[in-house]
This record gives structure tokens, sequence and C-alpha cells, in this order.
């Protein structure tokens, strides 16, 4: 290649100089070689236009279109994957947000029960205190009741032993109650 | 050292004088660069298209940035209508885009430096764009002539100036070319034969200028093979919409 643009170049070179000896003026307006230029122009370019229409830029254009309709559909692609990923992300957040309710409404139904079990049981409790308390109360009226008579009779005992110990005589227990009755009336008034 | 500028704009012959009854078609220097352009062009644009990867390589980069490139300008300047010639712009643009390239190599020949190379190019399309004109509109496309919103008193003053530019497109497009690219060359030369005629001492000065100037050329190689081309749709524009 090297040795054929070396050679190429010296004849050009010679050449010229070789010419340079001939003419004056402008070479272009030398009709000598005009319908050679015109006849090889034609030829070239003929096969040029013909070569390239037929062969090559149909060959470029399929490409250039593979290309963009290849682009084109991976755009689609993606679009179509995104508006999926949109549809999934919208979807958890659906379920999130579902979850969440369900949660609060868990929480709030076991809030609910422990309050109702906690009422039931204070009920209970209150209820089952109250009937303790009832009975105490009953017990100890029934003994504030009650204990008046007993310490009369327990007095009546006593004083009609006492009295037997001291003077050794039988009291009508009758008689000794009265005076104790009247005795603890006394009492009772102070 | 050849001292005439113009002498490297010369024609000569390679290989036997070819002739057809009295018509000499040689084969010059002028054809071999010619078919040198053909040749790269087919070459790059093969290897660019053979390869269909989806990720371009360099070379496949290349032309698939040139198809695009040009469609983008012929759509832009010339509409949808202008498709079916993409072809025929793509190859005119790339024909006179290597030519000119091809001559910015030292010792070579630019094929665009010659007037008849860039006529015949310019007449064909101005042939062929009004051949479309009138294909496409009938005699309605005389009304490219007739400017739209235009005093009745001047009209015949406007129409005779609209064809009078009509007419000289083909001039205009060959003359720009051929002009840019024989006045570079020219001067590229004449800077060349300062650099040798002021020797190491001076020499110096011009040879940076020739340096510039071969940037400066490079630059105009590729616009003027631009414009030649947008020109083209231009011209296929006015045919195929006709609004003036």
């Amino acid at each position: 290649m090297k040795k054929i643009i070396i050679y190429l170049l010296a004849l050009f070179s010679v050449n010229q100089i070789a010419i340079s000896a001939e003419t004056g003026g402008m070479p272009q307006l030398n009709p000598e070689f005009w319908i050679s230029q015109v006849f090889w122009l034609v030829v070239t370019f003929g096969i040029l236009l013909i070569v390239l229409s037929k062969f090559i830029l149909p060959n470029i254009r399929n490409n250039l279109e593979k290309r963009k309709s290849q682009i084109m559909e991976n755009i689609e692609i993606a679009d179509n994957q995104k508006i999926d990923s949109e549809k999934n992300i919208k979807e958890y957040d659906r379920i999130i947000l579902d979850a969440k309710v369900a949660a609060k409404k868990t929480f709030s139904l076991a809030k609910e029960k422990i309050q109702l079990d906690l009422t039931k049981k204070k009920e209970k409790i209150e209820s089952e205190l109250n009937s303790e308390i009832d009975v105490v109360e009953k017990e100890i009226n029934d003994l504030k009741k009650s204990a008046p008579e007993k310490i009369g009779l327990i007095a009546v005992d006593t004083a009609s032993e006492i009295v037997n110990k001291l003077i050794g005589v039988e009291v009508n227990k009758s008689n000794v109650s009265a005076i104790v009755n009247e005795q603890i009336k006394l009492l009772g008034d102070k | 050292m050849a001292a005439n500028p113009m002498y490297q704009f010369n024609v000569y012959r390679i290989g036997p004088e070819i002739k057809i009854g009295e018509i000499d078609i040689s084969f010059t220097n002028a054809s071999l660069f010619m078919v040198i352009s053909t040749i790269a062009i087919l070459f790059v644009f093969n290897l660019g298209s053979k390869k269909k990867s989806l990720i371009p390589d360099k070379i496949q980069l290349l032309s698939e940035l040139s198809y695009s490139f040009i469609s983008k300008m012929i759509n832009d300047t010339a509409g949808a209508k202008a498709k079916p010639y993409f072809s025929f712009i793509f190859s005119l643009f790339m024909f006179v885009l290597f030519c000119n390239m091809f001559g910015m190599i030292p010792y070579s020949f630019t094929v665009t430096s010659h007037i008849i190379v860039t006529f015949v190019l310019a007449a064909f399309i101005f042939i062929g764009v009004t051949i479309i004109g009138f294909l496409k509109h009938g005699l309605g496309y005389l009304k490219l002539f007739v400017p739209s919103g235009v005093p009745i008193f001047l009209l015949p003053l406007i129409i005779v100036i609209e064809i009078i530019s009509y007419l000289s497109r083909p001039v205009s497009l060959s003359v720009r070319l051929f002009a840019n690219m024989m006045a570079g060359h020219t001067m590229m030369k004449v800077f060349g034969g300062f650099v040798v005629s002021l020797g190491i001492m001076g020499g110096w000065l011009p040879l940076g200028f020739s340096v510039a100037l071969t940037g400066l050329e490079i630059l105009v190689a590729f616009l003027q093979a631009y414009v030649f081309a947008i020109l083209t749709c231009i011209y296929l524009n006015d045919a195929l919409n006709l609004h003036h």
C-alpha cells in the first residue's frame, strides 16, 4: 500500500513538472478533456448512485429502523414494568394499611374485652364483699341485739351463784333477773 | 517545483488514448480521482452497513450518522416529499465531499476544481428539478416566477428577475463550488511557493499560513459539499412544494 502511494505521488509530481512547461492560464478552460471528464463523471457517479441506492443505503436504513424499533420495544417493556411495579407498590401499601387497621381493631377488641373482664371481676368481687359485709353486719347486729340478753343471763347466773355462796340461799331466778334487767336498763340509760 | 500555481489543475492522460468515434474519453488523472472517491465511498459505507449490531462500532456509527445527517437535512429543507430523492442527494453530497477531501492530499487532483465537472452536476440538478416541477405541478410550476403579494405594476419586472435568477441557478451552483476549490488550492500553492522562495530564513511565516490554510481548506471542502447538497434540497423544495 505504501509503495503504491509513493509511486502515485512520484508519478503525479513528475507529470506536473513535465506539464508545467507547456501552457499558461486556467487549465479548467481548456476543453481538451471536457468530454472525457463528463464521461467519467457520469460513469463513476452513476455507479456510486446505483450501488448506494440499491445495496448500501437500504441496509443502513434497515439497521437504523431495527435499532429504533428495538429501543421503542425496550422502552415499552420498561414502561410496563414500571406500571407493574407501581401497582405492586400500591398493593403493598394497601396490605400494610389493611394490616394496620386489623391490628388496631384487634387491639381495641382486646382492650374492650380486658376492660369488660375487669369490670366484671370488679363487680363480682364487690358484690361478694358486699354480701360478706352484709352477713358480718347482720352477725354484728345479731350480736348487738343478743348481747344484753346474754349479759343479763350471765349476770343472773353469776348473781344467784354469788348470793348462794355468800349466804347459802337459793334465790328465785326470776327475782334476780328482774333486778339485773333493772340494773342493765339503768346502765343502758346512762 | 512547479512555479505556476495553476499547473496543479492540469488534466493529463493516464494510459492509452481511448476514443469512441471522434470523441476522446481517455482515462485521465481527473477520472482516476473520481474512481478513487467512488471506491472510497463505497468501501466506507459498505463496511459501515455490513455489521448490524445494536451498538454500532466506529465505522458503522460514521455511516449511520452520515445517513441521519443527510436525512435530517433533506427533511428540514425539502420536507417529507423529497424522500425518494434521498439516495441521489446522499450520493451527491458524498461524491463532492470525498472529491474535495481527496483534493486536500498533496500532489493529488481536485475533481471539483474543474468547472466542467461542477457544471455537469449542477446542470443535471437544474434539469432534473425543472422536470420534477413540471411533472408535479404541470404549467402551474410557472407560478414559481410570480411571487404572491407583489403589486401588479411591478410584476413584469419581478417575473423577469425571477426567471433570470432561476436560470442562473446552475451557473451559481457550479461556479460556487469550482471557484472555492480552485481559489483555495491556488492560494495554498502560492503560499507553498513563498515557503520555497523565502527559504529557511523567511519561509516560516508562509509555512504557518500554509498550515492554517490547510485547516481552512478542509473546512471549506466540507462546507462546499454541504452547500451544494443543501442548495439542491432547496431547489427540490421549490419543485415539490411550490410556495413562493
